[in-house]
């Protein structure tokens, strides 16, 4: 494995690696389904109180 | 659907291990290529580790934090080849443990500062800056002449450098301490000796005071050496093995 | 409620709860604090290195102070209140920012006057007081004190809060704190003393470091242990944030600290890396140390203070997801843009700075978020001071995660290196939102520990927020001005194609710019002493002459429908 090797595998394959990551973290947070959670999720903080 | 996040969301440990993935690899990749020293680095001759003196200067170089003012790295800009000199390149810094590149600028670059003044010049700037260079910024570091040195660890610093890669041999690391002392007098005993072990280093009196071996003997010697080692009349910078 | 005594040792009385004999918490806190106190003592009485000697018994008294606490509180009759919130510890942490915060802004001004009056400002056998030797302290004092209390306290605070269980880890909390407070004492005698590895933002020396990540895994073991008793099945966004900034720092650290000691009993150390190899893991850790301690910790300070503060929700919970995740992944490949042209391998040049322009994008969807919870509550801006304050500093983060994206950018990096334009950069980041993010924090958490209805006065909220913007103006329009200045006085020719002007010249034009930037300072400090003082009335339990009528009525009390 020659340096040359190494800098291009890390200058393709990091995009693509970049690209199934976001993918998949912008299908999860758009997801439908998903709605619902979320928006209870956004109220936590404001739901505690004084003692456990 | 199949993918969940959920499964992050509520399990913390599951989410700790998402975070270390993504977050190391970024740095996987920058940083492992640069292992590849050969190629990293430039082919060039003259580069030698510090002598037992110079060492000790850049020592008190970081610990009075000069690289926070003062960068050790020209870049290839027609103003700096100008102002500084050659462009740094990666071989100068191959035993710097660790680098002192540095980030700013609020006083000039001194990778090439090695004998653009004398001695006596560097000692008077040291002492009051204000005194040669009247609109400096730059404190005083009066008390450097007070500190004589002992060479307590110059010995295990040799040894340590030798440890993280720098190819001191068993000779120098055994003749450290007299090392250490021997460059600051062209007449010591051991002067033949010395210039074997470090061709080309400066031997003089840096400080103008023979009487003690200071820190500012050592800081003058590590300044007058930067950036000088480098043979630029062998250097092909258009050499394939040079270009990255 | 407690009294403010037992509540500060994180106790209750009631004996329903009492903990019979000493728990397991305590016994191994009492032997690890047992071995460290014989390493201490094996150190002192073995070191000939003088520097190590103070480090070796600052080491063994605190250590000893350490076991005497532990054993009196466990005489006590140590027991916590599991239905209870553990708060002392959030209000010690309260006391530990803002005085780490003053310290670090008044160091900060006196470097500043010295780069502006060397003659008035240096001594010539006094070393320590060199700029060299306290701009470290001033960077740590600010970043890893000042920030680094802010993060744990209100970590410790939202994660209780947001997952409705009590702090994990019985008294293993407060070795956190305590431990945490030793790394900054350790890192800023050393720094004064000479002891500095010289790598900017991580200067502690090899043992310093251990004891660092030490602390430092503790730390993320209570978290995680907090999270794991958690009673909300979800984990709220904040904590995914705080966790990132607590696993990422935990990498950066061991892997950038790396290093050889020339002897067990000696302070100084090789980095195992050279040069190229060096700098590279340097800035890789400066970066990230700006994105994961600087960003993704306060960003989950925002994320849970804005809302709490607004009483609204998260804008948009979808955008959460997708920033903190694109967040986290882009910023650690950006750390090479501090090395455009150097003899960094150029392929690595160009990743830093097309990953850093990216950036700006999950960027300002931290900043949307955050300003838009605002929605239907933006009369607050007006009304409630800290509420202001909290969102200017939100902008502040925008601005600057704009103008990083672009200093980012090799043309333009090539003028701004080495000046002081990154010096207003890095400032109207750290002061702009850091601190002011923090100062929000502060405002509202010390009225809710400390059980007030409200504020000591919100004049002085007002005075703070006015008196601190000026000087956050003062500060980066000074830095902007004389960093693109010198940037093109070092780069101008003159007709005959010779530079224009010696080094010293460029030096000599920056003299009024530093004047005024250590003026921006001193507001800055300013300010932070009257926050100090508001904080002090209001734990105090005071309210102000002719502010004590109501008005902190919640707004979803007077409009119901809001919701």
């Amino acid at each position: 494995m020659s340096y040359e090797n190494v800098a291009e595998f890390a200058q393709t394959w990091g995009l693509v690696y970049f690209f199934i990551l976001f993918s998949l973290v912008v299908v999860y947070a758009l997801w439908p389904a998903n709605q619902k959670q979320f928006d209870e999720a956004a109220r936590i903080p404001l739901e505690d109180e004084e003692d456990l | 659907m199949s993918f969940k996040h959920e499964i992050f969301e509520k399990n913390s440990i599951l989410l700790t291990v998402g975070i270390l993935i993504v977050v190391s690899i970024g740095g996987l990749v920058e940083i492992a290529p640069l292992f590849y020293i050969s190629s990293t680095i430039e082919k060039v001759e003259g580069m030698r580790p510090y002598t037992p003196l110079e060492l000790t200067g850049r020592n008190v170089y970081i610990r009075e934090g000069c690289y926070l003012c003062h960068s050790q790295m020209i870049r290839p800009l027609r103003d700096e080849a100008e102002r500084y000199g050659h462009y740094s390149l990666a071989a100068e810094s191959m035993y710097d443990h660790p680098f002192q590149w540095g980030s700013k600028r609020t006083g000039p670059d001194l990778a090439r500062v090695g004998g653009k003044y004398s001695d006596a010049w560097h000692l008077a700037h040291m002492n009051r800056p204000q005194a040669v260079v009247p609109e400096s910024v730059m404190p005083p570091y009066t008390f450097l002449n007070d500190n004589i040195l002992d060479g307590r660890t110059i010995e295990a610093d040799l040894r340590t450098n030798r440890i993280v890669g720098v190819p001191y041999s068993d000779a120098q690391i055994a003749a450290a301490k007299s090392d250490l002392f021997t460059q600051v007098d062209e007449f010591a005993d051991d002067y033949d000796g010395f210039v074997g072990r470090y061709p080309g280093a400066n031997v003089r009196d840096f400080d103008g005071d023979p009487k003690h071996v200071t820190e500012m003997d050592a800081l003058i010697a590590y300044l007058q050496m930067l950036g000088t080692l480098v043979d630029f009349s062998t250097y092909e910078a258009d050499a394939e093995e040079n270009l990255r | 409620m407690a009294d403010r005594g037992d509540a500060m040792r994180g106790l209750t009385m009631s004996d329903s709860t009492a903990r019979k004999g000493i728990g397991l918490d305590v016994l191994t806190l009492g032997v690890f604090l047992s071995v460290m106190a014989l390493v201490s003592l094996f150190l002192t009485a073995k070191t000939q290195d003088p520097l190590m000697a103070v480090h070796a018994v600052i080491l063994l008294i605190a250590f000893v102070l350490g076991i005497i606490a532990l054993a009196m509180r466990a005489a006590g009759g140590l027991h916590f209140d599991q239905s209870r919130y553990e708060e002392g510890i959030v209000k010690a942490g309260v006391v530990a920012t803002v005085f780490w915060g003053v310290v670090g802004f008044l160091v900060g001004v006196v470097i500043a006057s010295q780069l502006a009056f060397p003659n008035l400002l240096y001594f010539e056998n006094i070393g320590w007081l060199n700029f060299g030797r306290l701009r470290p302290v001033h960077t740590s004092a600010v970043i890893f004190a000042f920030g680094g209390n802010a993060l744990m306290m209100t970590s410790f605070y939202v994660v209780q809060r947001t997952n409705h269980a009590r702090l994990a880890g019985g008294v293993w909390p407060w070795f956190v704190f305590w431990g945490y407070q030793l790394f900054i004492i350790l890192a800023a005698t050393g720094y004064v003393a000479g002891i500095t590895q010289s790598k900017e933002y991580a200067e502690p020396e090899w043992y310093v470091d251990i004891w660092l990540t030490i602390v430092w895994v503790a730390y993320l073991l209570v978290f995680l242990g907090t999270l794991w008793k958690r009673k909300i099945k979800h984990i709220y966004v904040a904590n995914w944030f705080y966790l990132s900034f607590i696993v990422t720092v935990a990498m950066l650290h061991i892997v950038n600290n790396l290093s050889i000691p020339i002897g067990l009993t000696e302070h100084k150390s090789y980095s195992l890396f050279a040069g190229v190899q060096d700098a590279m893991t340097q800035w890789w850790y400066a970066h990230n140390a700006v994105g994961f301690f600087l960003t993704s910790g306060f960003l989950g300070m925002m994320y849970y203070f804005v809302p709490k503060r607004a009483e609204r929700p998260v804008y948009s919970y979808r955008l959460s997801i997708v920033h903190f995740w694109s967040l986290i992944f882009i910023y650690i490949w950006a750390g090479p843009h501090h090395l455009h042209y150097t003899a960094l391998p150029m392929w690595a040049q160009t990743l830093g700075m097309t990953f850093s322009v990216i950036l700006w994008m999950p960027s300002w969807g931290g900043m949307i978020n955050g300003l838009m919870t605002l929605s239907g509550a933006w009369d607050k801006l007006r009304t409630d001071p800290v509420m202001r304050m909290l969102v200017v500093s939100v902008a502040f983060y925008g601005m600057s995660t704009f103008e990083g994206p672009v200093m980012s950018i090799r043309a333009v990096n090539s003028l701004s290196h080495y000046t002081d334009w990154t010096i207003g950069h890095v400032h109207s980041g750290a002061l702009g939102w850091v601190a002011y993010v923090s100062f929000g924090a502060l405002y509202c958490l010390v009225p809710w520990l400390w059980k007030r209805a409200r504020l000591y006065s919100n004049d002085l909220v007002e005075w703070h927020f006015w008196i601190s913007t000026i000087g956050i103006v003062f500060y980066i329009t000074s830095m902007w001005v004389s960093g693109i200045m010198q940037g093109l006085m070092w780069r101008a020719y003159n007709s005959f194609g010779f530079l224009e002007y010696s080094f010293v010249e460029t030096v000599e034009a920056m003299h009024p710019y530093y004047i005024i930037r250590a003026a921006g300072g001193l507001l800055f400090l300013l300010g932070s002493l009257i926050m100090a003082y508001n904080l002090w009335r209001t734990a105090r339990g005071d309210v102000r002459k002719g502010e004590d009528v109501p008005d902190m009525v919640p707004f979803s009390t007077v409009i119901p429908a809001v919701q």
